[in-house]
């Protein structure tokens, strides 16, 4: 997406943030779920057992960087077309691209500012981090391929009914939450449980941000970074070329 | 931009499965011109309009805004383009204000400009007073407003307007043909489509009529009528009793009725016909007393040439 947008459809597309936060990110419900979700989660998972805290942090962030980056992000088109103001964004002289850099930005704000809470709450219990720079970069890399997931999500079916939408991209995010070494550390997951897990984006960020604080992790850094970035790209061009060919059955 | 015609549209086509929406049209709207797209509904004009405005991709043909092709450089022809679409796309969780900056950032008005232009439009659609609150409390007419003030704010080459004044009070109606005539006196290209006769009668230059997917009829809306055949009427009478059977049997007659004193004559064209009358009399030793030409409205000529068609 970068190599092919120009700097005035970059400039656009901030316009796009701008209206996607004032619309869907900035209503109470969005942000308290947002933080709620991963919170039950981990809590429901925590509860009950004798666990250090450092060893569930890297999956608490996991999921609040998964859950609030993907939370809005796959609904905005359905929501759009319905609305029929899609209609107006795509006879406006911006590109599809330029749209959806929009979505995937304010996405990725959007689960940036959900997940300083967990990292402030780690600091506030005494949690030490190792390698924080890692896990800042940790953090904005990763929600950034969660971000540019969530338009992935909401790529097909080229529906205008945001609860299909919803519901679909559920069936995908939540068992990614459970094959990624949050709940169940990689290294003791059976063969195919690691074969599994590393086709999820989820299980290289919970690894670095593990790195970052305990300060070891299953696969180096570097591989982490790299699958990441990788992912992100992938997203990134799947998702503008599914849309390209279904976004006008949405008109 | 020195292009002569705003916009060019060649063989245009569009399906919808089996539905031939749009049927290998082509016209021209000259740089300037208010032209007037009219039909009944479901007769392809929106097609046309979301087709030109880059909204939906023809399945066939081609078009142009100021030359830019509509698919080809579709960024370049629709940074041209104001539109005013068919169904309200405002923002309705954004307020007045926040739509008008968020449609002048998509075109790349700069700050100041967008302010200024806001500010102007707002005012002058009496929507100033209420700039800051969301749009979902407007009236229709309110928001019919507003997308005309999203239309203007980039200060558009052509603009696209959707049937702008359907559903309106007759005040709102009348703000908003006299903003769309300040607007293309000062230059601007408006592309209307209407089913309102006398709206198309009082604006438009030249009027293109289309049904079922093609063009019936492209031309000046008085042109248009005097065009219709069948559809021209003479009023006349005269000094002594006459026959209708006579009249009749006159060339381009092809109906007379008896109306009190006169008689009411459908003409294929009035000065033949006209003509023929006055052979008639003379050699008939008749004196007309009174003949008046009565042009068809455009509504007689709309319905002739759907029906037609």
């Amino acid at each position: 997406m970068g190599n092919s947008i120009s700097s005035d459809q970059l400039k656009r597309s901030f316009f796009i943030v701008e209206k996607n936060v004032r619309i869907y990110y900035s209503k109470g419900p969005v942000i308290i779920f947002g933080l709620l979700m991963p919170f039950f989660l981990f809590l429901s998972f925590y509860i009950g057992r004798d666990m250090p805290i450092e060893t569930l942090i890297p999956g608490l962030l996991g999921m609040t960087a998964f859950f609030t980056a993907t939370s809005t992000g796959p609904a905005i088109v359905p929501w759009e077309a319905r609305a029929k103001t899609l209609e107006r964004l795509i006879s406006s002289p911006i590109s599809l691209k330029t749209i959806f850099l929009g979505d995937v930005i304010s996405s990725f704000l959007f689960g940036i500012l959900i997940s300083v809470f967990p990292v402030i709450a780690s600091l506030l219990i005494g949690v030490e981090i190792a390698y924080p720079l890692i896990l800042v970069f940790g953090v904005v890399l990763s929600t950034y391929c969660f971000a540019s997931f969530s338009i992935l999500l909401s790529a097909y079916p080229p529906t205008d009914n945001p609860s299909t939408i919803m519901m679909l991209s559920s069936m995908i995010k939540f068992p990614l939450v459970f094959i990624s070494g949050i709940f169940i550390p990689i290294e003791e997951l059976p063969f195919w449980g690691k074969t599994i897990s590393s086709i999820s984006p989820l299980t290289y960020f919970t690894d670095m941000a593990k790195y970052s604080i305990q300060g070891s992790s299953y696969y180096p850094i570097e591989v982490n970074i790299m699958v990441l970035i990788a992912f992100t790209i992938t997203f990134l061009v799947v998702a503008i070329k599914i849309h390209e060919h279904t976004i006008q059955k949405r008109l | 931009m020195t292009n002569e015609n705003a916009v060019e549209v060649t063989n245009l086509t569009k399906h919808f499965n089996s539905l031939v929406a749009v049927d290998n049209i082509s016209f021209e709207v000259k740089n300037g011109e208010l032209f007037g797209f009219l039909g009944p509904n479901g007769a392809g004009k929106t097609t046309t309009i979301r087709m030109l405005t880059g909204v939906i991709k023809p399945d066939g043909g081609t078009a142009s805004i100021f030359g830019y092709d509509v698919v080809k450089e579709g960024l370049k022809s629709r940074q041209l383009m104001g539109i005013v679409p068919e169904m309200s796309n405002a923002y309705v969780d954004l307020s007045a204000w926040n739509n008008l900056m968020l449609v002048g950032g998509l075109y790349g008005v700069n700050k100041s400009q967008r302010t200024e232009r806001a500010t102007s439009l707002l005012k002058k659609f009496d929507l100033y007073e209420r700039r800051n609150q969301l749009v979902k409390g407007f009236s229709k007419g309110m928001k019919q407003k507003l997308l005309l003030c999203m239309a203007l704010i980039s200060e558009p080459q052509i603009l696209f307007l959707d049937e702008p004044t359907s559903g309106l009070d007759v005040e709102s109606q009348r703000l908003i043909k006299d903003i769309i005539r300040e607007f293309n006196a000062n230059g601007t290209t408006v592309f209307l489509t209407t089913h309102n006769m006398e709206e198309a009668n009082q604006l438009c230059d030249r009027i293109a009529i289309i049904n079922r997917g093609k063009i019936a009829e492209i031309d000046s809306p008085e042109k248009v009528r005097q065009q219709s055949c069948g559809l021209q009427t003479i009023e006349i009478s005269f000094d002594k009793p006459v026959a209708a059977e006579d009249l009749l049997s006159l060339p381009g007659v092809n109906g007379a009725n008896k109306m009190g004193d006169k008689f009411r004559l459908c003409v294929d064209e009035t000065n033949a016909a006209i003509d023929a009358l006055v052979d008639y009399t003379r050699s008939k030793k008749l004196n007309i007393i009174s003949l008046n030409t009565l042009a068809p409205s455009l509504e007689d000529v709309f319905l002739q040439l759907v029906k037609e068609s």
